[in-house]
């Protein structure tokens, strides 16, 4: 039951990696603010930037959001680049304007860009010197969401990585679930691992400020996302010790995620069957439903979310696809190793990207299937490939079993919808 | 350093990027760190658009800062004017890459790529989008366009459509129609599906029409200087105004005004007694100038409301504005400050909002009605049908669009008759719009905002309870207009508190 029931000969994680350079189309970390700001709930997320990264937030937001939110750029102006001590007090004067209109903020992000990088504009000494000013209300921690330095969910990484030092200490023996997933996806893992009987289970982001959770020697931690790196190293760093499976999307991912936790506390394989058998059963069904549109169709994946290679895995394993090309952004084997172990060597696996020749390996493959940001979606519709964009995958919530299904769903939706329209007869 | 929530305009490569877009043959290298592709998704997401933007980025990482960076913009550029072969090349930085100060011009120049290259000088961190389409355009113009002879016939150039703006791809179809009225031929249109090649033949043209001063001015005055071609300045939205358009271009080119008024319908639809009901409705408007200018006049002269405040996000044109708010009778409203004009409507309590995509989220907040006039963009501005805002059919369009948020003329006297119905109340809004219904006033209070307000005038008048009582008996579409003519008629008076017979002798003193 904890070994999958096909480990192939040849894997991804030993096949040669295609590594390129050249235009980028990714968004940059400072994205992860759309989904962070709304996790942790008295968070206020502040990019020292230019306007161009308040209108990616914006842009990527879809004005969606249009409430006052908990994020803000404070846009950098021809004053600021001039003198850099002058670049601190207006920092200082904006953020004193902004905690005394919004006091329900206990948590502040000073969140670096590519342009406050570029000038060196030192935000770790502007968050030490604004904790000292502002607490004990206030703690003010500064991460870099800049494109130079990271690609769309790394920064969610940047941010939980910069709150690990600041966590309190503990010598709890307790497990700690890494990554902001939607409440009700979250909720589905901590109900399943306690009926397990383990316990207590604390979560990186906590809600709440006054709700963060413990570090020590016995903190046993799971990330459940395939791009939390830095935070995976703080944490070790730390002395906390990292449990690694495959990511849980999918009924086979969700199993051995939860495997691996069970057999680290010590849970019996009939208390994990009782607690597994009817949502792995529920899993299997609705994937089944989904994948019946995907059975023995191609994919490509050109680098987005970092989620690719665990997707790879369920889109191969559990719904029958075909793998052309897997890219991510950058791929680091100490997260998505086990993932790579279960997928049989064959398909491309590329790190970085020169987009144009990338689009020129999509076009010769002509992938049933091609999943892209948002600015290459309607290009390649149009071009008659069919496209499934990727940042729905970080905003909808597709892990775990009861989830399987959703995630199953959001991939062989623009298949069926292709079959579905009778658009050419009316052309 | 100045703390943004939200933005009119994005910064001025976006401007560049909406000239590139709307071209064709022409390419972008945009030196710029990872992560600023976002852009495109501006044009395939919101516009649809079937083609990724011609504009090719270096895409530059923290690793290559230290290096060669004018190296990789060097690449770049040669890989795009090898892959795309345009006609001509634009070069620029975005707001990352003008602080490390490569040059993209310069050392585009030193390339001997064979085909013309514009550099673009765009600082980010003084100007913005609307600048960036403007100065682009005319360094292409600059650029490409020499004086030559005249067609033999009369025609014009129709300049300042581009990608992303609200309403240009059928605008150009009305402008073409009214030209096309009185014998006038188009030239070229630009930047709107022209080629650099079609930008060289603009001398040829006898006058220019400038749609949209924002993103064709500074072209349009250039070509006045060096080609001798008048260009119009009244911009035909609204039914006046195309009068005065087609009498401004029928003189700038010398040739008889006709006109075919035979698709025209808004004279008519105002004046049938069904929209008796518009009369002296307040509406507030806010968005890019030029076309808030002209919802001014359409709102006051042709729909009979009235127009209780104005303004606009692009500083470029806060003289006219302020000329205009003051022709208005109001208080121009020049900032890019969302929070600012939100506050500013909610002052202002009007019936309705005409303004951009940010308007309409306030109105939402705050239950008030709204439709969209002007830039900034949403997905739904770009209609599947023709939908322009110029000529006869753009009044046409104007009429309905600013009438469908509003509860109907009879459905307003049947909400006051059956306010207590369970099905048929006050706060159900208007009965066409199914589960958006609007929420009213004072529901739609912000628990967010904990500005303090000032303890003077109007704001410690005092409702006592048998007229706050009263005053939500009134329907929610007129109770924001209610209650502020209450408390200035007893500020004016003199009173701090507002009784039952305040709230009629006020409602008696605004009678009309």
């Amino acid at each position: 039951m904890n070994t999958p029931t096909s480990v192939p000969a040849a894997t991804c994680r030993d096949a040669p990696i295609l590594k390129e350079r050249g235009q980028r189309e990714v968004f940059c970390g400072l994205t992860g603010i759309i989904w962070l700001h709304r996790k942790m709930q008295d968070a206020f997320f502040l990019v020292i930037g230019s306007r161009t990264c308040a209108h990616l937030l914006q842009s990527a937001a879809g004005v969606m959001i249009f409430a006052e939110p908990r994020f803000g750029t404070a846009i950098l102006e021809e004053g600021d680049l001039a003198g850099m001590a002058d670049a601190h007090e207006e920092l200082d004067r904006e953020v004193a304007r902004l905690l005394s209109r919004r006091p329900d903020i206990k948590q502040l992000f000073l969140v670096g860009s590519c342009p406050s990088e570029v000038i060196k504009l030192d935000l770790a000494r502007a968050a030490e010197r604004l904790t000292q000013v502002h607490a004990p209300h206030v703690r003010v921690l500064n991460y870099s969401g800049s494109g130079i330095e990271t690609t769309f969910t790394q920064g969610e990484d940047a941010c939980l990585a910069s709150m690990v030092p600041v966590l309190p200490s503990t010598d709890q023996r307790e497990l700690l679930l890494v990554g902001a997933l939607p409440d009700v996806v979250e909720d589905q893992a901590v109900s399943l691992l306690t009926q397990m009987g383990i316990g207590p289970i604390r979560v990186l982001p906590a809600p709440r400020t006054a709700e963060a959770p413990g570090i020590g020697p016995n903190t046993l931690f799971a990330c459940l996302q395939p791009f939390l790196g830095d935070t995976a190293a703080a944490l070790t760093r730390r002395g906390a010790h990292h449990i690694q499976a495959p990511f849980p999307f999918g009924e086979e991912g969700t199993t051995l995620w939860l495997r691996a936790i069970a057999d680290e506390f010590g849970v019996d394989d009939e208390t994990f069957a009782r607690v597994t058998a009817a949502p792995r059963a529920r899993a299997r069904k609705a994937i089944a439903n989904a994948s019946e549109h995907l059975n023995g169709k191609t994919i490509f994946f050109l680098p987005d979310s970092q989620l690719e290679i665990p997707l790879a895995r369920f889109l191969t394993r559990e719904c029958g696809m075909e793998a052309i090309e897997i890219g991510q952004p950058y791929i680091h084997k100490g997260l998505v190793g086990p993932d790579m172990d279960l997928i049989p060597a064959g398909p491309t696996i590329s790190e970085g990207q020169d987009v144009d020749k990338q689009l020129d390996r999509v076009r010769a493959a002509r992938p049933d299937l091609t999943v892209c940001g948002l600015g290459l979606a309607n290009p390649l519709e149009a071009e008659g490939l069919t496209t499934k964009w990727a940042i729905e995958l970080v905003f909808t919530p597709v892990h775990f079993y009861e989830q399987a299904g959703d995630l199953a769903g959001l991939f062989s939706r623009p298949v069926r919808r292709r079959a579905l329209l009778k658009l050419e007869a009316a052309e | 350093m100045k703390l943004t929530v939200w933005t009119y305009e994005g910064p001025p490569h976006v401007g560049a990027m909406r000239v590139a877009t709307a071209m064709k043959g022409l390419h972008y290298v945009l030196h710029a760190p990872q992560g600023d592709t976002y852009a495109d998704l501006l044009f395939t997401m919101i516009e649809r658009r079937d083609h990724r933007p011609p504009v090719t980025y270096t895409t530059f990482e923290g690793r290559d800062l230290g290096e060669d960076t004018a190296g990789i913009f060097k690449a770049t550029c040669q890989d795009a004017y090898d892959r795309y072969q345009p006609q001509a090349l634009i070069v620029g930085a975005s707001c990352t890459a003008e602080l490390i100060q490569d040059d993209p011009g310069g050392l585009a120049e030193t390339m001997n790529i064979p085909v013309p290259v514009i550099p673009l000088e765009l600082p980010s961190y003084q100007r913005k989008e609307n600048f960036g389409s403007d100065e682009t355009f005319y360094q292409i113009v600059r650029h490409l366009a020499q004086p030559m002879d005249r067609t033999p016939e009369v025609t014009v150039n129709i300049l300042g459509p581009l990608a992303l703006g609200f309403r240009h791809r059928d605008d150009i179809e009305e402008v073409k129609g009214l030209l096309y009225e009185m014998g006038i031929g188009v030239n070229v249109v630009a930047p709107f599906d022209a080629t650099p090649e079609d930008i060289t033949r603009l001398g040829a043209a006898h006058a220019n029409v400038l749609m949209y001063p924002e993103h064709g001015e500074t072209a349009a005055r250039h070509l006045e200087r060096t080609c001798g071609q008048p260009y119009t300045k009244t911009i035909p939205i609204g039914v006046a105004a195309t009068h005065e358009f087609v009498a401004e271009v029928a003189q700038l080119c010398g040739v008889e005004p006709r006109k075919d008024l035979s698709r025209l319908r808004q004279p008519w639809w105002s004046k049938s007694v069904d929209s008796t009901y518009l009369t002296g409705k307040r509406v507030f408007l806010f968005g890019d100038a030029t076309h808030v200018a002209a919802a001014a006049r359409i709102a006051r002269d042709e729909m009979g409301f009235e127009v209780v405040g104005l303004g606009c996000y692009n500083r470029e044109f806060a003289r006219p504005i302020r000329a205009l708010a003051k022709e208005f009778g109001v208080e121009a409203l020049i900032t890019d400050d969302y929070l600012e004009v939100e506050q500013a409507i909610s002052d202002a309590a009007p019936e309705m909002i005409l303004g951009t995509q940010m308007e309409r989220h306030i109105g939402k907040r705050l239950g008030i009605p709204c439709a969209v006039i002007s830039a900034p963009v949403h997905v739904q501005d770009f209609p599947a049908r023709y939908s322009p805002q110029m000529g006869w059919e753009g009044a046409n369009v104007i009429f309905d669009t600013w009438i469908h948020p509003l509860v109907m003329g009879l459905e307003e006297h049947l909400l006051a008759m059956f306010r207590e119905d369970f099905e048929f109340h006050d706060e159900a809004g208007p009965s066409h719009h199914g589960g958006h219904a609007p929420k009213p006033v004072e529901a739609a209070q912000t628990p967010e905002r904990v500005e303090p307000q000032p303890e003077t005038g109007s704001d410690v008048m005092v409702w006592l309870a048998d007229a706050e009582k009263e005053l939500k008996k009134i329907p929610f579409f007129v109770r924001g207009k209610a209650r502020r003519n209450t408390e200035k008629f007893a500020a004016d008076q003199g009173l701090s508190e507002i009784s039952l017979d305040t709230l009629y002798e006020a409602k008696a003193h605004f009678a009309r």
